[in-house]
């Protein structure tokens, strides 16, 4: 692409960001902020035995927000000239008019709490002797990638093609039930920049690579479709981790596993959730509800709860966004605070909410590293990164042993919660019958139905693997990639949302 | 949704529309000439301006205003697509993106399907879905009316707890499409709209409710319905609780419907039918519904809020008729997905702006309104459940399989009227049984957001979950 910015080079000039700031305070105003953003990635797509598409992207702005007391202004604008973000800081000080005043400001990159060069990420590498978030000595899933970043945009599309290509033979050989086979790469390259009026200035780049397989199958019952991903916030070296034949053959053996399923059971049962099935059943029952800014507004069932007993103590929930690689890592967030590791619930009790900057301000405190937006079209907000809960003592096997009759979820799908209810769901995309300790017969994909408060009481076994995985999250109409990870546990009593009567 | 899907002059007609719109067809056609020996190339070019305005305890929370402008390049040469695109309209910008795209061309596999669209000689219709009140709209009269809204809804019963969101927001998009081909189009759309989100309730139990307004322009906004539609959903859930597991009939209101219909949407696309994506494919013909049952997607109906002059390759708007009587017609197709049908477009292509590919899909959905309204619909049923909101849609319904289970929360219908309130239960069957199990469909039509209209609809023997 033209107007390429070699890596290194600062998105907007120092001396620039400083007059932009001191723009954007000039009608009065408590806090200005500069977020300048360039992405670029490449895309292919494959499916009906065709390379369908390879697509190439650029998009670059910057987005200025200004806030007077209780009030934030927000522009944005794709002209990274020093004229256009000027324009941009005007647009968002409205906000501010008719407060007058203005104040002189100047911007200490020395007191930076996170200045890093875009090489020193290491996105993938994991520190020394880091703990594994599985508790007992558990690594995280897929094996650590080891060595330096390689730069996607340096990778030719040709060998990006080819894994598409093998992934679509690998599916298509697992059966002659396999009718039909997407499967899509994507890498992103996002260089950001963040400075504010109260000294913060960082800048960071990062890089995911993410790699899926649908599969449709076809038999006497009709069609059933099957659906992997491994994503991570690494370069083009994910694939020297994970093999794109292991992902096209998981998503073909869902595909075809279900043509013989039977329609999931309705009503309450107790419920086996497999390491890495998804995570998300914690995501959605209490994740967003720790988000600060539901708790502020009080429209949480977790709102003046810190302190009590919320879980089982079974439930140490953390959201951590220093892990290596994960998907849902960085080094700074898009505030400019540095990613970091929090305890939300520990053995049951609430500890901690998680904040981004306008949120801890109001309740004076600092931000937790949670403030993340989907692009500089967005203003920030709270946010999850990546969201588990730790591996306790037990053998994954004894829990379903010791379980008469419910049901074994291998993989989620999605979910949603209503945070000021706290009642959630979460759909399966793999699952099956436990009947008198044994995994049984296969599902038809259902979404199942629980209470926050609820459900976190009765995780009554949790076992000693883990594994994470990857998922995009939505909220308030912006998407952020996350994580979500948990051993293999168990939950009493949920409601499943199928049609056969039990 | 369709960026493109707005409407607006046809290239020619701008006199007077301003000049930066004129600009948008010029930069499309100044690309799609660049198309060398054997090439075909198309250009989108859009840009649109956007407000947004969230109250919260009588202050504004947060303002925001942008612009933005972008173009997505398609290149197709010996049956092979390129695509490429940018945030950004400026020179040196397009030419570096014809280029990418030009080069993404040579990886895909050739397929004697791929091209870009070519004039149909369909004229367009009168879509109009521009409203030029909205660019001389006060600054401060949007503010307003989200402290309004906020202000009411908090005001308005002793059981409210919160106002979590009060919004005002609008947007204004202007896009332009040409190709070597032959086509060049241009449209133009505005949106407006209000909305609110309130907490109510009483001792331990809390509900929310979201309720909503949305026009072209800011005159067509209701506010107070808005606020009276967020307390009614959350007041009349207060003292949930969860009802027994059971085959039931299931009352699903506008929204809720209109939902449905959009994931109807995706098994409707041609591109999932050739693909054998689609639980309809190979069906036309068959009887897929209740004989109650017409669907027809119009996108030239202005009231759509899919409504637009034209489609996302640039070909005339059109109405396509999908169910009839109960009896599958046909599936709605852009230009490559036709070609792979052997058929021609339906005009149905949309992207998701610059930065994506045109694929088919619907956009102004509607099922043909029955002879009852929503009452009339809760006293035909007699006994069941009226569900006033789903949740879990992209993880519980299978528009491949036809699985259907989501989340859902109400009130029980006894003796053909509304009476106590139910959550945390799921409904659950499949789209097939579903669609053939509608035994009423009310008259009370709502344009709403997303690719279909709503209204009440009732269907008998689904599974519902719950203690």
């Amino acid at each position: 692409m033209s107007k390429g910015v070699a890596l290194g080079e600062p998105l907007v000039d120092h001396d620039v960001v400083e007059r932009v700031i001191g723009a954007a305070l000039r009608h009065g105003g408590d806090f200005a902020e500069v977020f300048a953003e360039d992405r670029k990635g490449t895309s292919a797509g494959f499916d009906d035995g065709r390379v369908e598409e390879v697509s190439t992207g650029r998009d670059r702005g910057a987005g200025v927000r200004v806030v007077v007391g209780e009030t934030t202004g927000y522009a944005h604008t794709a002209d990274l000239s020093e004229s256009g973000l000027l324009a941009a800081a005007e647009a968002a000080s409205t906000v501010a008019r008719g407060r007058g005043g203005s104040r002189v400001v100047s911007l200490d990159s020395g007191s930076s709490p996170a200045k890093l060069s875009p090489g020193n990420r290491a996105p993938g590498k994991r520190a020394p002797g880091k703990r594994a978030p599985g508790g007992a000595g558990e690594e995280l899933s897929g094996a650590a990638v080891a060595g330096a970043l390689v730069d996607p945009s340096t990778v030719p599309k040709v060998r990006k093609v080819e894994l598409l290509q093998i992934a679509d033979e690998v599916a298509r050989s697992a059966g002659g039930a396999v009718v039909q086979v997407s499967a899509g790469y994507a890498d992103t390259t996002r260089r950001v920049l963040v400075a504010s009026s109260e000294g913060a200035f960082a800048a960071d780049t990062s890089v995911r690579t993410r790699f899926s397989v649908s599969v449709v199958a076809s038999g006497d019952t009709g069609m059933q479709t099957g659906y992997e991903t491994v994503a991570r916030s690494v370069g083009f070296e994910l694939f020297d981790a994970e093999s794109v034949e292991e992902v096209a053959s998981q998503a073909a053996r869902r595909a075809l596993a279900k043509l013989s399923a039977r329609p999931a059971p309705s009503g309450e049962l107790p419920v086996v959730l497999a390491s890495g099935s998804g995570g998300i059943l914690f995501h959605e029952a209490c994740g967003h509800g720790l988000e600060a800014d539901h708790i502020l507004k009080d429209a949480s069932v977790f709102a003046g709860r810190l302190g009590e007993q919320v879980a089982s103590p079974l439930v140490t929930l953390v959201d951590d966004g220093t892990l290596g690689g994960e998907w849902g890592s960085f080094a700074v967030d898009d505030e400019g605070r540095p990613a970091a590791r929090n305890v939300l619930i520990e053995n049951g009790v609430l500890t901690s909410y998680m904040w981004d900057l306008l949120r801890a301000r109001k309740d004076g405190r600092s931000s937790s590293g949670n403030g993340r937006r989907q692009s500089y079209r967005h203003l920030p907000m709270v946010r999850m990164t990546n969201t588990f809960l730790l591996g306790g003592e037990g053998d994954p096997d004894d829990i379903v042993a010791s379980t008469a009759r419910g049901v074994y979820v291998a993989k989620l799908g999605g979910g949603q919660v209503n945070t000021a209810t706290g009642d959630f769901v979460f759909g399966t995309t793999e699952a099956y019958l436990i009947e008198n300790g044994r995994i049984t017969e296969a599902l038809r994909d259902a979404n199942l139905i629980g209470n926050g408060p609820e459900i976190l009481e009765r995780v009554d076994a949790v076992a000693g693997d883990f594994s994470m995985t990857p998922g995009t999250c939505g909220k308030d109409g912006q998407s952020v990639p996350v994580g979500c990870g948990q051993p293999t546990l168990r939950v009493s009593a949920v409601t499943i949302g199928g049609t056969a009567g039990e | 949704m369709s960026e493109l899907a707005g409407s607006g002059s046809r290239h020619g007609d701008l006199a007077g529309s301003g000049s930066r719109h004129g600009d948008l067809v010029e930069v499309a056609i100044g690309i799609a000439s660049m198309a060398g020996g054997g090439e075909q190339v198309e250009a989108f070019v859009a840009r649109g301006v956007e407000t947004e305005v969230r109250a919260y305890q009588g202050q504004v929370e947060h303002f925001s205003s942008a612009a933005s402008a972008g173009v997505g390049v398609r290149v197709v040469k010996d049956g092979r697509q390129g695509f490429a695109y940018a945030g950004s309209l400026e020179d040196d910008v397009i030419a570096g993106v014809l280029a990418e795209a030009r080069d993404n061309a040579a990886f895909a596999t050739p397929d004697e399907h791929v091209a870009l669209g070519v004039p149909d000689g369909v004229a367009a219709a009168a879509v109009e879905v521009w409203d030029e009140s909205l660019g001389s709209w006060p600054t401060d009269a949007k503010v307003e009316m989200a402290l309004e809204v906020e202000r009411a809804a908090r005001a308005a019963d002793s059981r409210v707890r919160q106002v979590s969101s009060a919004d005002y927001e609008d947007a204004s998009v202007e896009a332009a499409i040409a190709t070597s081909t032959g086509i060049a189009a241009s449209s133009r759309r505005t949106v407006c709209h209000v909305s609110v989100s309130v907490i109510a309730g009483e001792g331990d139990d809390s509900h929310s409710g979201v309720g909503f307004s949305v026009g072209r322009g800011p005159h067509a906004l209701d506010p107070d319905r808005a606020v009276a539609d967020a307390l009614e959903r959350a007041t009349r859930l207060i003292g949930g609780t969860k009802a027994r597991s059971g085959q039931v009939t299931v009352v699903f209101d506008p929204r809720v419907t209109s939902t449905l219909l959009g994931v109807l949407a995706s098994s409707l696309s041609g591109e999932a039918v050739t693909k054998g994506r689609s639980l309809f494919a190979g069906r036309v013909g068959e009887e897929v519904a209740a004989p109650e049952v017409t669907l027809v997607d119009d996108p030239t109906d202005s009231r759509a809020y899919g409504a637009a002059r034209y489609d996302a390759e640039g070909l005339a708007s059109r109405s396509n008729a999908l169910i009839e009587r109960g009896s599958l017609r046909g599936f709605v197709f852009d230009t490559i997905s036709a070609h792979r049908a052997g058929t021609v477009s339906t005009a149905s292509a949309v992207r998701g702006g610059y930065a994506s590919t045109p694929v088919a899909s619907c956009r102004a959905l509607a099922l043909a309104p029955g002879t009852l309204d929503a009452a009339g619909v809760l006293k035909s049923v007699g006994d069941g459940i009226y569900v006033q909101s789903i949740t879990g849609v992209h993880s519980g319904v299978n528009p491949v399989s036809g699985d259907f289970s989501v989340g859902a929360e109400g009130l029980v219908i006894r003796g053909g009227e509304l009476a106590e309130p139910v959550r945390e239960v799921t409904v659950a069957s499949t789209i097939q049984r579903m669609l053939m199990g509608i035994v009423a469909i009310g008259s009370d039509v709502e344009w709403l957001p997303g690719v279909a209209a709503g209204q009440t609809i009732a269907i008998e023997a689904m599974t519902l979950s719950g203690t």
